[in-house]
């Protein structure tokens, strides 16, 4: 059996299950207590568990960041939400220089077991500074696991993965998602780190996403249909450690290939993609892989610039022409 | 450091008031502002208040995406526009965007900005309510709380090192204060003696903050003697204590004699910002509390005082400021979008490959879709 839950209520209920399974588990951030989440997303829960689990905090990433890592060394198992993603800026250097190498930097004597978490990437017009896509920047780290998960399934699952995970796991999520309903399936639910799924079968190709974009490219692969393309998609949900075998085999039934994401064209989780499909399947493609991308420009305000900016559907099936007959400019 | 040491007539623990209950100013500290000042500093304020409203309304009938409102806390802008030289600049947070139009900056191109349009000197590029103009020599915020406070001693520092004679002024919020950039901006402040000033707006609240919970610090003032920075606490609704603080602390940092930390200390009477609704975590019996000390109120009770102002004065000023307001927002939302190869500008200096190439790709978005 499962239940309909909007991808809000899906990780908060990992939150809860969790919480409930294991009382080292905490939740910490801005306005995730009193305020019940910026996005709502820890509704009820500074009522259920109380404010020594549910932990309010002064406007400090880097502070509330670094006493996670500090938590999650003697013990605890810190849930940290960052209002968005963006923000995570300011504690980089606790992700990247401390979370990520505490295991490897103290001989394995140390772990880190911390979840980062919270929305991510363009959440319509709101300016550059808070539209980034900083999965890429994470992803390149040895140390980290970063997730994108699409549907509140494997949202759930995969928080809940992650909060067991004995390493530290970035969750991204999006605003433009939290209302999204889908199904859930009751019970106990996790999903494996590193596992894709092939969301919507095709023959001709197969285009990649995660997050928000697995619902761009199933939009255009129903549009694609009308013209009588087939296209498969793949929702990568992990993005480190990544799936290479599930997208290997789609690309060896349909032999072609299209990365649809947000953020920039330059290096990041596209590219690769690209790279290891090229290495990996280089006989079964019948045309060079195309990414489809935020333009490299910083996020405009403007609705019509940041749309046009914006991966989007018409961009992807356009994409998807152009595979099919061999164009790459 | 031993508590006791902290007295209560310390500058930074004891409050600086000038305007009183009846109308009257504090012979004291009063900063003996002209009649001509007082009285735009007036419209100003005015004007300030008419405008967040009216800028509010739009965002509610979904004709712009977002607006940071100054309500409560405009004694401090405006006065801040009152007290710099035209060669100073002015590095704000949220609430302080109004400083430039004190300083001249247009109405018009003001509010192009908030409506992200070809009107705009930002190029539909920026959130609202976070305005740069170079002209006014001021420079938009960082949406990531924190970053112009080190601006801004960076910029003095560069400025008395080219012999200007211009002094920096910055802006945070009283949650600002928590990140490491507050840190860094007041001991570089501190350490180089930088011609700065940098003002804390303690409203009371990070959205659902309060500041109790920022820090344990008895007032922010007083977080500026560690720095080794001299630090003051004003009435931040009393448009002419702010005036003669900031007055005397620009004269100080012009002078040589180093930065001046000012906490002024209000209220957010508003939201936090359009996406915040604040009865879900104040008592309404607080924010009817500050009411009472509205900037706007106490400085009108004194213009009355002095004989300045008059019921039939304000009802024509409102007209008169009303008006203005709805030509300029008339005249600006007639205005297209902005071009939208011009999102490709600016990215570098000089048009580089890649922005050719992404030419290409925006060509092919197609007309601007309905989803996503
Ligand atoms: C680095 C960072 N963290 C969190 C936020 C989200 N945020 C925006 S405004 C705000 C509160 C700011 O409070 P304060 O500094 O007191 O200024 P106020 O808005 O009250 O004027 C927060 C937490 C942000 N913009 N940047």
């Amino acid at each position: 059996m499962a239940r309909t839950l909007r991808f809000r209520e899906a990780l908060r209920e990992a939150m809860i299950e969790e919480m409930d399974r294991d009382e080292r588990v905490f939740l910490m951030g801005e306005e995730v207590g009193h305020y019940q989440g910026a996005y709502k997303v820890s509704e009820g829960m500074l009522d259920r568990f109380g404010d020594k689990r549910v932990v309010d905090t002064p406007i400090a990433e880097s502070g509330f960041a670094g006493i996670g890592v500090g938590a999650a060394m003697v013990g605890l198992r810190p849930i940290i939400e960052f209002m968005t993603w963006n923000f995570s800026a300011v504690a980089f250097d606790q992700i990247l220089n401390n979370a990520a190498k505490v295991r490897q930097m103290s001989g394995g004597q140390f772990e880190c077991p911390i979840v980062f978490r919270g929305p991510n990437a363009s959440a319509r017009q709101v300016g550059s500074q808070h539209s980034h896509a900083m999965e890429h920047f994470y992803a390149t780290v040895p140390g980290l696991k970063v997730v994108a998960p699409a549907f509140p399934a494997d949202a759930k699952g995969l928080l809940k993965t992650a909060i067991r995970d004995d390493n530290p796991v970035l969750v991204m999520e999006s605003e433009t998602l939290y209302a999204v309903k889908g199904d859930v399936p009751d019970g106990e639910h996790l999903v494996e780190l590193g596992r894709a799924h092939v969301v919507r079968p095709g023959r001709d190709v197969t285009l990649v996403a995660y997050s928000r974009m697995t619902h761009v490219a199933l939009e255009a692969a129903t549009d694609l249909e009308k013209e009588g393309v087939s296209a498969e998609v793949v929702d990568l949900r992990s993005l480190r450690p990544l799936d290479e075998g599930t997208i290997v085999a789609s690309v060896e039934r349909t032999h072609r290939l299209v990365v649809v994401h947000e953020g920039w064209p330059y290096g990041g989780v596209g590219a690769e993609i690209a790279d290891r499909v090229q290495r990996l399947a280089f006989d079964a493609l019948d045309a060079p892989i195309l990414r489809v991308t935020t333009l490299d420009v910083p996020m405009p305000y403007s609705a019509k610039l940041e749309q046009a900016c914006m991966p989007q559907r018409d961009r992807v099936i356009d994409a998807v022409r152009r595979t099919l007959a061999r164009g790459t400019n | 450091m031993d508590p006791e040491l902290l007295r209560d007539d310390d500058p930074d623990i004891a409050l600086l008031t000038v305007l009183r209950d009846d109308g009257s100013a504090d012979p004291a500290t009063d900063p003996g502002m002209s009649s001509e000042t007082l009285l735009r500093g007036y419209r100003e304020m005015r004007r300030l208040r008419l405008l967040d409203a009216r800028m509010i309304l739009l965002q509610r009938q979904g004709r712009v995406g977002f607006y940071g409102a100054a309500h409560g806390q405009e004694a401090v802008p405006i006065a801040t526009g009152l007290a710099v030289r035209p060669d100073d600049w002015v590095f704000p947070a949220l609430r302080e965007q109004s400083v430039m139009l004190v300083r001249g900056f247009p109405l018009t191109t003001f509010i192009a900005q908030v409506f992200g349009n070809a009107g705009d000197v930002l190029k539909g590029r920026q959130m609202p309510s976070h305005q740069s103009g170079r002209a006014v020599h001021q420079v938009s915020w960082s949406s990531c709380i924190g970053p112009q406070l080190p601006h801004a001693v960076g910029a003095a520092w560069a400025m008395r090192a080219k012999k200007t004679g211009a002094v920096a002024v910055a802006f945070s919020g009283d949650g600002a204060t928590s990140q490491g950039d507050f840190h860094a901006a007041m001991n570089f402040a501190g350490v180089w003696r930088a011609p700065c000033v940098i003002v804390c707006q303690n409203n009371h609240w990070s959205i659902s903050v309060p500041t109790s919970k920022q820090t344990a610090s008895r007032t922010i003032a007083v977080k500026a003697r560690a720095y080794g920075i001299p630090g003051v606490r004003v009435d931040g609704n009393d448009l002419l204590a702010v005036y003669g603080v900031l007055r005397d602390a620009l004269d100080r940092a012009r002078r040589g004699a180093g930065p001046t930390f000012v906490e002024a200390v209000t209220y957010r009477m508003g939201a936090h910002s359009t996406s915040d609704d604040p009865t879900r975590y104040r008592a309404q019996a607080e924010v009817d509390a500050w009411a009472k000390k509205d900037p706007l109120d106490r400085l009108r009770r004194h213009l009355v005082h002095l004989g300045l102002i008059t019921d039939a004065s304000d009802a024509a000023l409102d007209r008169e400021l009303t008006a203005e307001i709805a030509a300029a927002v008339d005249e600006v939302e007639k205005l297209p979008a902005p071009e939208r190869e011009s999102l490709l500008a600016d990215v570098y200096a000089e048009p580089t490959w890649n922005l050719r190439e992404q030419l290409g790709e925006l060509r092919r978005a197609g007309p601007a879709p309905t989803h996503g």
